[in-house]
């Protein structure tokens, strides 16, 4: 938009705005001759317009403040390409005019020179070039020059963006623009703001017709969300016409049921989006403590583990292949699960399977083990928070109806059911798993079938804690890496195990998700805090209740 | 042999409480008389911070009781500790009247930043010392009563025990961060200025602080001593080692669990009410999970269902731990206490008294004959398992 031709613009609008500030009948007649003359007055008007586009930009070349206002207001409405580049020139002082010939170029951010009359390219300015100057009056003169203008940007983000700014500022000035660009507005959603932004204007235009404000609480309601109820309330304390005031009053009351319903969507998204965290960090000791019946203390800084990598394969990827950013997850997901998995054996071989039976002292001695998982963490990469990027696929949002869905968060959820799905199938269609599932039930009559029980101990106890750490790599993505990462999801994952039923991967999705969700819902009424003791208040009088979890186990597998 | 054991058992605890006397007389004494910079005399930081020791020997011999005899790992007892501290900060709260910044007579200064109008219903009360010290013991035993009312009935045991009861600290750190709970928040109660109408900052005070902390641990060593060695304890033991058996055998398991673990909660309520005017400050992370599961292993260092061993796991634990962050070994000492978890639990599983006590049988016992020593060994040894 920094060069081009003014031809191209539909004429129509270039004679409305070229007899802007000419007096009404003049207005009139350009209108009328408009009607007439729609298709024949293109070759004419075009020159005619042009011509007195060059006179206004002309006038920044006498450097004198009244001059340079009428200039700005005359560029600011001349639809011209050119427009918006002079007068963002003209705001940083790029905006050089030589006295002798009269003429004024633009100083472009790159250095380049063009002559602000023709966007043609100019080799270097003239020797007695100066930058055209400003006062604070001229200031706002050129900031709100150019609010407007944005309106006209050929990029139709900015110009949704300047569409959705005027809505919130309701500016009566902005009103001719916004017209004028609602009316060669193509792009739908554009069009949309821009009805809005002409609606929320005209309610708060004193001089309005009651037909027009009545209209324009209609289109207000069907928008239908936050910031439609704040401009309904906002007007109807002000003095408008009494069918205006019920229309608002009956607008207000139907956003607001509409915003209860969405607020209820906003709640329960929320609350899958926790629980799929909460699921993704508790699956893994799902496997741990769930099967194996291991209280893995140091489970939360596997989840650590798999988070530093992903810091690690991000770090390694941005100095050697910046290309492959975007797949770095990809990556890091199987070096996560290898890593944490790999110390998942060696801690079970280590340590662990001296003290099969005897639960409290696994307890003690894997917090142990956290508390140097930590600290090794802590002096190896540092005790601050460490940076790990989002994709592209994964940054940003879309929305929905009236809620705003992450990507990020969408991804996890996702992830988390695919991480679900596999582990289920693993479970109940591999080798291992079948293994797995036997020496659950019943150790000793496993071993005698000539299942190696001390293998599968060692691999089960890996495949936790390597779930842990891809559980590491997605929640990278949303929470800060540091080395209490795993800490604030250990308390949290045991009662989402120990609520579904221990021994039961279906009962830990369910607690996930129960959890996840009534967490949300109690959010809004009790405070976040208050919500999260509620819960836990919650959780432990569930335990009397039902001291195996949601879905029990039955038979003597209880009695292991 | 179990008069051996008893005999030496009340040799160990003899010497125990001989010791801990000692200390409390003669700590103070030497801070107090002796002039400052003598060999022999204990400067008043150091005064303090054994102080310290003492009221977390009185914890760790809380824990002790319920799960070195009766099988409890109660993974929140920090939280009885804490609450007993709040209880006595409250008190001393109060006591500051109008020297606080604010100079408000009845509200302490982090209610005047906050803009508290009255005093909270529950601080009516604590301006009275007996009122706080009731409260010491009752805020604990109460929780303590109502937790476990509910969790042995319903026989929550073992490891989803241990889980509860941190979510029950958890909770509790939660709540008393925040700033309308009415407990200062973040930064907790502190500030104080005297208890009994003297200077907590004083060194009298704080010899008499001192002395007074060893008192309550001989005090609760002579509870703990008294409950596991009549036929409750025997009943707890029991319960430790075949619960199912224990409750055929018509035993109502639930309510020994219930009356040990009330007790218990109000020992640790009285550590915490001594050890707050001692540091001078109670704030919400003495509930954090970390510190309680932390005192469990002082219990597991010095020998679990060994009282003597509790209170000297606690010491010796706290003694390194000040030790080692305060030198050039300051980034080490997570992996050092990382480690001892480790170690204890899988080498030491008795802890240092209690492998030391099995040693000594076993040395003095050699000489009268062999099969009564290898008879012996499954009398005396507590048994560790579920």
């Amino acid at each position: 938009m920094t060069t081009g031709e003014g031809g191209d613009l539909p004429p129509s609008l270039d004679l409305l705005n070229s007899c802007r500030g000419c007096p009404v009948p003049v207005l009139f007649l350009a209108i009328i001759r408009r009607l007439l003359l729609s298709i024949a007055l293109i070759a004419v008007s075009v020159p005619a317009f042009a011509a007195s586009f060059e006179e206004s930009v002309a006038k920044f070349a006498n450097d004198d403040f009244s001059d340079t206002d009428e200039a700005v207001g005359e560029i600011a409405v001349s639809g011209n390409p050119l427009a918006f580049p002079i007068i963002s020139a003209l705001q940083d002082e790029r905006l050089m005019f030589d006295a002798e010939t009269k003429k004024v170029y633009v100083k472009q951010a790159d250095g380049k020179i063009i002559d602000a009359a023709t966007g043609a390219a100019v080799d270097k300015l003239p020797d007695g070039a100066a930058a055209v100057s400003l006062n604070n009056r001229l200031r706002r003169t050129v900031d709100a020059a150019l609010g407007g203008l944005t309106l006209l940007s050929p990029d139709t983000n900015t110009r949704l963006t300047a569409a959705k700014s005027v809505f919130k500022s309701h500016d009566e000035a902005t009103l001719p623009t916004v017209e004028s660009a609602l009316a060669k507005e193509t792009n739908r959603a554009v069009k949309q703001a821009l009805t809005e932004a002409r609606a929320a204007i005209l309610l708060f235009k004193s001089d309005a017709s009651e037909v027009d404000k009545l209209e324009a609480v209609a289109t207000i309601r069907s928008r239908g969300d936050q910031e439609a109820l704040a401009l309904l309330t906002e007007i109807s304390g002000g003095d408008q016409p009494a069918s205006v005031t019920k229309a608002a009053a009956g607008a207000i009351s139907s956003i607001q049921s509409t915003l209860a319903v969405w607020s209820g969507v906003q709640n329960a998204w929320y609350g899958l989006s926790l629980g799929s965290v909460l699921l993704l960090a508790a699956i893994g000791l799902a496997i741990t403590f769930g099967v194996m019946g291991v209280i893995n203390m140091a489970h939360g800084e596997m989840v650590m583990l798999g988070a530093y990598t992903t810091f690690v394969v991000q770090e390694v990827i941005r100095t050697r292949y910046p290309a492959l950013f975007d797949y770095s997850l990809l990556i890091a997901a199987p070096l996560a699960f290898l890593v944490a998995g790999a110390i998942g054996v060696l801690i079970e071989r280590t340590i662990i399977r001296f003290l099969y039976g005897r639960p409290l002292e696994t307890l003690l001695a894997t917090w142990g083990l956290s508390l140097i998982l930590q600290q090794a963490v802590r002096s190896a990469f540092g005790p601050t928070n460490r940076e790990v990027g989002n994709p592209s696929w994964m940054s940003g949002a879309f929305e929905l109806g009236q809620i705003t869905i992450t990507y990020n968060r969408l991804w996890i959820l996702c992830f988390t059911m695919a991480v679900f799905a596999i582990l289920l199938a693993m479970l109940r269609y591999t080798a291992l798993g079948l293994e797995m599932r036997a020496v659950t039930q019943n150790r000793r009559m496993a071993a005698s079938m000539g299942i190696a029980t001390s293998r599968v101990d060692a691999l089960t106890f890996g495949l936790g804690s390597g779930i842990a750490g891809i559980a590491g790599v997605a929640l990278s993505q949303i929470d800060n890496v540091s080395p209490n990462l795993g800490q604030s999801y250990i308390i949290d994952s045991f009662m989402v195990v120990v609520f579904g039923g221990v021994g039961n991967l279906w009962g830990t999705l369910v607690g996930a998700f129960t959890l996840g969700i009534a967490n949300k819902f109690l959010e809004p009424v009790a405070g976040a805090v208050l919500g999260k003791i509620a819960i836990l208040v919650l959780i432990i009088l569930f335990i009397q209740k039902r001291p195996r979890g949601l879905f029990a186990l039955k038979g003597r597998a209880v009695e292991a | 042999m179990p008069h051996l054991l008893t005999r030496s058992l009340d040799r160990g605890a003899s010497i125990f409480l001989l010791v801990v006397a000692a200390c409390g007389i003669l700590i103070p004494l030497s801070n107090l008389l002796l002039p400052a910079g003598s060999a022999l005399q204990v400067p008043t930081y150091l005064v303090a911070l054994w102080g310290k020791y003492v009221c977390y020997a009185i914890l760790a011999l809380s824990i002790d009781l319920i799960w070195g005899y009766c099988g409890i790992l109660s993974l929140g007892h920090g939280a009885f500790f804490a609450l007993g501290g709040y209880a006595m900060g409250m008190y001393l709260m109060r006591q500051i009247g109008t020297r606080g910044v604010y100079g408000n007579p009845i509200l302490p200064d982090f209610m005047v930043f906050l803009n508290y109008s009255k005093l909270p219903w529950y601080w009516h009360g604590f301006d009275m010392f007996w009122f706080a010290a009731l409260m010491v013991l009752l805020v604990p035993g109460l929780l303590a009563f109502c937790f476990g009312w509910l969790a042995f009935r319903s026989r929550v045991t073992g490891v989803y025990l241990s889980i509860i009861t941190q979510a029950m600290t958890y909770a509790l750190l939660l709540a008393f961060f925040r700033n309308d709970f009415g407990f200062g928040g973040n930064n907790g109660l502190t500030d104080f200025k005297d208890v009994l109408g003297f200077n907590v900052q004083a060194e009298g005070t704080r010899a008499a602080l001192f002395a007074l902390s060893c008192l309550a641990l001989i005090l609760a060593f002579l509870i703990c001593r008294a409950v596991v060695s009549s036929k409750l304890g025997k009943v707890l033991i029991a319960i430790r080692d075949a619960e199912s058996r224990t409750r055929f055998l018509g035993y109502r398991v639930e309510s020994y669990k219930l009356f040990v673990f009330t007790l218990s909660a109000c020992m640790a309520g009285v550590a915490g009410a001594l050890y707050v005017p001692q540091v001078g400050i109670i704030n919400p992370s003495e509930f954090a999970p970390g510190n309680s599961i932390e005192a469990v292993i002082w219990v597991a260092v010095g020998g679990r269902g060994t009282l003597v061993g509790a209170a000297l796991g606690a010491v010796v634990v706290n003694y390194a731990k000040t030790f080692f962050t305060s030198g050039v070994l300051a980034p080490y000492w997570l992996f050092m206490l990382g480690a001892l978890f480790v170690l204890v639990t899988l080498l030491l599983p008795k802890g240092i008294l209690g492998t030391f006590n099995s040693w000594w049988d076993q040395l003095s016992t050699r000489t009268p004959n062999a099969d009564s020593a290898a008879r012996e060994d499954g009398v005396t040894e507590p048994k560790m398992a579920e």
